[in-house]
């Protein structure tokens, strides 16, 4: 990078104009370039009160500064970060607040002090720089390709043409290692998206206290979170983050209401039980869960980006981004009377993807 | 001794002692020659110019509170029961990265506050670097030999978004969780590959075990490595091109006008450094942030209503909510358009267009030449209309990223405000191309008219004769030299269809729309007076067709009508006040 900083200080005879053209500049201008004003002395520069004065200003900042920072330290020692044993203020706690305060105080003094000095006390007389073309010069750059086509003529790249291209399909192979180097990262998807562990016959449980769920507990116009028993049944049997992995898929929503206000499609007319049906809780648009209901409507919204699904008609899409009905999870009861599934999810929940058909 | 003399033989040490550490390093490093050329560079100023110090100085602040946060965080997502001390989470089962990020916040002293710190200064990051792309683009700062900065700054710009993306998603909370999620069907939409990156990236099914660990590298290596090597690249360049500075008198294409690095430049940013590190620190001890605390861990069974994400992402997210429902079933394979055009494609489309705009601009304008004289907007119409047009555009899919909140806030349908969106994300940006160019040509006129016939005082006045009129006063030479300096732009014509022997020319349908649209960019734009226009003007004055300019009496009698002031009043004085540079 070359530079020659040149400079040039106004007030010189210079109007800054330069003479070395870098641009063809375009039509004439119509007034003649006035040239950098004049450096016109500040109060500072000319009042040794003023200067003595701000030279004070500048000086307290930093003082004020460093005595922040020690009131930092205070603070550290004497505030609580608990909350219950800390004292809460604007919502943050007093120990961030005062962490914080005298932390930017000192900060914002050395700074603006640092501006001030900059302002009334250092040099302000404008300089000018001259430019060139980014370019470097014709010749520089004849000769920068004329080594580059030596070397490659020494090299004998362009020639040897058997060489080059053994090369670049070398070169160009070590690209699979490095693609295939990273197939640990995961498994491949095989089924696990078209999946959830609901079976016929797996109790549908209340998310919070795992328990079965009578028909006679299902209050008209309630949305009830659900999810398989397993999940409480048999939680040790999950590894690491399986759980909520088929937690992810396998969430439900149980709503009960008046069966005439509900219309089935007719393969679904035994889907529900005493009026009570169950869908997946897991939005088809990108995954979030659902979970704002309005019971007059049968609607349910998704809070993410506002998908509305009809639950009083198979869960069809009523409004939103969403392409794909809310699925649909058919209901039975078993022998000891509680809720249970009648099959899987006959689709895939969840967000759309290519192979899901 | 008198003091003066021991002022002088200290003040004659200190610079023995200088030269010695000067000479020790130079002889090691041969740094002199860089020194003597960079220690004084001249840099311009302008209020603008700080936007882009902003960002750099919050990247600093980034890496320093980031590794201070790091320090503490556990990238983990195993199972751990919470003992901390916020009683309210107590005893809960949660990932060990939430656990830690609670720890962070209640049991490290100062953790809240660099926690805090870091969110506010990640969005003040990408705040800064997004006004300052801005700032760059409606003055023209792209243009040659600026074009590859540009592109380097799009990338620091994109890398910003996913690492701020990333980093709010690492305590593993409930909000940041549904992030997460989005985010993995937004993978699952991209056709053929989508469920395979998915589960790659995610080490199998989502949530998984490997993602927090991964992205935890990903936060605080890869990408801040990337950005920082950007960054170094963008600062390099900038010195190499100096910056570019605003028209004025003295200043032209070929010099830069200011004040030197040494000393007044690195106080200024230097100072200016603490402030903003100042400020930030303020901001995380008064105003909250992230409060992971009240959202809870992440269960991929619950979410909170009206989740939002940081604001950067806000455009995106309105994307996605107001396209509609189109999905294509093709051969027994799915296409999720409703997902892949605002979740993947709009990204991508976005970034391409700001990449190639200068070679566009370029190629349309047939302009070649080197630019260091900033542009005022007003004097580029069309492309200040299409950075509107492209802002409002941005506007309004981050207010439909809102629409749930309007919804409550406004009493409004939701529905209502979702089909509105959707027509108006079409038909606005149009509008406001179409207004912000007539607008700028009308403030092209406006310079015009004020040059050749001075400014409007709002003072009227009444004629012997009973005519009302309004005084015009003159404008000073500065003034009138900055609003005529700007290039008069010309567009580009067509070669001749065919060549002399009637053979047509090749490639002349390319030429022929690169005319049209060079007419399209150009051929409105208002032609600023010449100097025979303005000696015109100043002979209409003096001939007292203006009489009422006559007002103001003799001080600038003969010649002062041109509409800029000739005599003495604007002296030397007043000249140099109005040129005196702004404070940082
Ligand atoms: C441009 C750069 C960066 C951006 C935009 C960014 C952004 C963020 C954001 C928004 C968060 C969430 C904070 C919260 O509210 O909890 C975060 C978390 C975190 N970041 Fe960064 N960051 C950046 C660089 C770094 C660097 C360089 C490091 C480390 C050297 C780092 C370490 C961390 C850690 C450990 C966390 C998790 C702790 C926590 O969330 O409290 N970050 N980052
Ligand atoms: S995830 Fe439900 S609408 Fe987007």
């Amino acid at each position: 990078m070359s530079d020659d900083g040149q400079h040039d200080t106004p007030g010189t005879g210079s109007n800054g104009a330069g003479d070395n053209s870098l641009l063809p500049i375009g039509p004439q201008e119509p007034l003649d370039n006035p040239g950098v004003p004049e450096h016109q002395p500040r109060p500072t520069d000319v009042d040794p009160a003023l200067e003595r004065r701000a030279e004070r200003q500048v000086a307290a900042m930093f003082v004020v500064g460093a005595v922040m920072a020690l009131a930092f330290c205070v603070a550290y020692f004497l505030f609580d970060p608990h909350p219950e044993t800390g004292e809460t203020a604007l919502g943050v706690g007093a120990s961030n607040l005062a962490l914080g305060v005298t932390l930017g105080l000192s900060l914002l003094l050395i700074g603006l002090g640092a501006i001030q000095w900059a302002r009334k006390l250092m040099a302000d007389h404008e300089m000018i720089e001259y430019r060139h073309s980014a370019a470097s010069t014709v010749e520089d750059r004849q000769e920068a390709i004329a080594a580059f086509q030596a070397g490659s003529e020494e090299s004998g790249l362009g020639r040897r043409k058997l060489i080059r291209n053994s090369l670049l399909a070398s070169m160009a192979m070590l690209g699979l290692p490095a693609v295939v180097l990273l197939r640990d990262l995961g498994p491949l998807p095989g089924v696990k998206l078209e999946q959830t562990v609901w079976r016929r016959g797996m109790r549908v449980v209340s998310d919070v206290s795992g328990r079965a769920i009578r028909p006679s507990e299902v209050p008209i116009g309630q949305l009830i979170n659900a999810e398989p028993a397993v999940f409480f049944e048999h939680a040790e049997e999950f590894e690491g983050n399986e759980l909520l992995n088929e937690k992810a898929k396998a969430a439900v929503i149980v709503v009960r209401m008046p069966p005439e206000e509900y219309t089935p499609y007719p393969a679904r007319r035994d889907w529900d039980v005493e009026g009570i049906l169950c869908y997946s809780k897991i939005c088809p648009h990108v995954g979030c869960p659902i979970s704002l209901y309005e019971q007059q409507t049968h609607h349910v919204l998704c809070p993410c980006h506002q998908s509305t699904f009809d639950l009083a008609n198979n869960g069809v899409v009523l409004f939103g981004p969403a392409s794909r009905n809310l699925p649909q999870l058919p209901l039975g009861v078993d022998g000891e009377g509680y809720l249970i599934a009648m099959s899987g999810f006959q689709e895939p929940v969840g967000a759309s993807f290519w192979e899901r058909g | 001794m008198s003091s003066s003399t021991a002022a002088r033989s200290k003040a004659g040490a200190a610079s023995r002692s200088t030269a010695g550490v000067v000479t020790w390093l130079d002889e090691r490093l041969g740094i002199g020659a860089l020194t003597k050329k960079q220690l004084r560079k001249v840099f311009p100023d302008h209020w603008s110019f700080m936007l882009g110090e902003i960002a750099l100085w919050s990247f600093v602040i980034l890496l320093l509170t980031g590794t201070f946060l790091s320090f503490w965080f556990k990238p983990s997502m195993a199972e751990v029961e919470y003992m901390g001390s916020y009683a309210n989470l107590r005893g809960l089962h949660m990932s060990e990265a939430y656990a830690s990020t609670l720890d962070l916040s209640f049991d490290v002293r100062g953790g809240l506050l660099m926690r805090q710190m870091h969110h506010w200064s990640a969005n003040l990051f990408l705040a800064s670097m997004t006004i300052h792309m801005l700032r760059v683009f409606f003055t023209g700062a792209f243009r040659k030999p600026r074009e590859l900065n540009w592109m380097i700054g799009l990338a620091l710009l994109m890398l910003g978004i996913i690492e701020g993306f990333a980093g709010y998603s690492l305590p593993d909370d409930l909000l940041s969780g549904t992030g997460l999620r989005i985010a993995q069907g937004l993978m699952l939409s991209i056709p053929v590959v989508g469920s395979y990156i998915s589960f790659f990236v995610f080490g199998g099914e989502f949530p998984g075990d490997d993602f927090i660990p991964r992205l935890y590298t990903v936060h605080v290596l890869l990408v801040p490595g990337i950005l920082l090597a950007l960054i170094t690249a963008h600062m390099l360049l900038l010195v190499y091109h100096k910056h570019t500075q605003f028209p004025g008198p003295g200043r032209t294409n070929n010099n830069v006008v200011g004040f030197p690095l040494m000393p007044v430049y690195m106080a200024k940013a230097g100072g200016f450094f603490f402030i903003v590190f100042g400020v930030t620190a303020l901001m995380g001890g008064l105003l909250q942030i992230n409060p992971i605390w009240m959202y809870g861990p992440y269960n991929p069974a619950e979410v909170t209503a009206g989740s939002q994400p940081d604001w950067y992402m806000g455009w995106l997210e309105g994307g996605l909510r107001i396209m509609p429902n189109w999905e294509t079933n093709l051969w027994g394979y799915t296409l999720s358009w409703n997902v892949l055009i605002p979740g993947v494609l709009l990204l991508g489309v976005l970034f391409a267009l700001l990449a190639f705009y200068p070679f566009i601009e370029r190629w349309i304008t047939g302009d070649d030449r080197e630019h260091h004289l900033l542009e005022r907007p007003r004097n580029a119409p069309t492309r200040t209309a299409f950075g509107v047009a492209g802002m409002t555009a941005y506007a309004l899919l981050w207010i439909a990223g809102g629409n749930d909140i309007l919804a409550y806030e406004f009493g409004l349908s939701l529905n209502a405000i979702t089909y509105f969106m959707r027509v108006a994300i079409f038909v606005v940006p149009v509008l406001a191309f179409i207004i912000t160019r007539r607008w700028c040509l009308s403030l092209q006129r406006h310079d015009r008219e004020v040059v050749l016939h001075g400014y409007e005082t709002g003072v009227i006045v009444r004629s012997p004769d009973g005519s009302y009129a309004e005084i015009h006063r003159p404008i000073n030479p500065v003034r009138a030299y900055e609003l005529t300096m700007h290039e008069q732009h010309t567009p580009v014509e067509a070669p001749a269809a065919s060549d002399a022997n009637g053979v047509p020319a090749p490639a002349q349908g390319k030429e022929r729309l690169r005319s049209r649209l060079s007419h399209f960019w150009y051929a409105d734009d208002v032609s600023k007076p010449t100097k025979e226009e303005l000696e015109a003007a100043a002979h209409h004055a003096t001939n007292g067709s203006h009489a009422l300019e006559d007002g103001h009496g003799p001080a600038s009698g003969n010649g002062a009508h041109l509409g800029i002031e000739t005599s003495g009043i604007v002296g030397g004085q007043d000249f140099g006040l109005e040129q005196k540079p702004k404070a940082p």
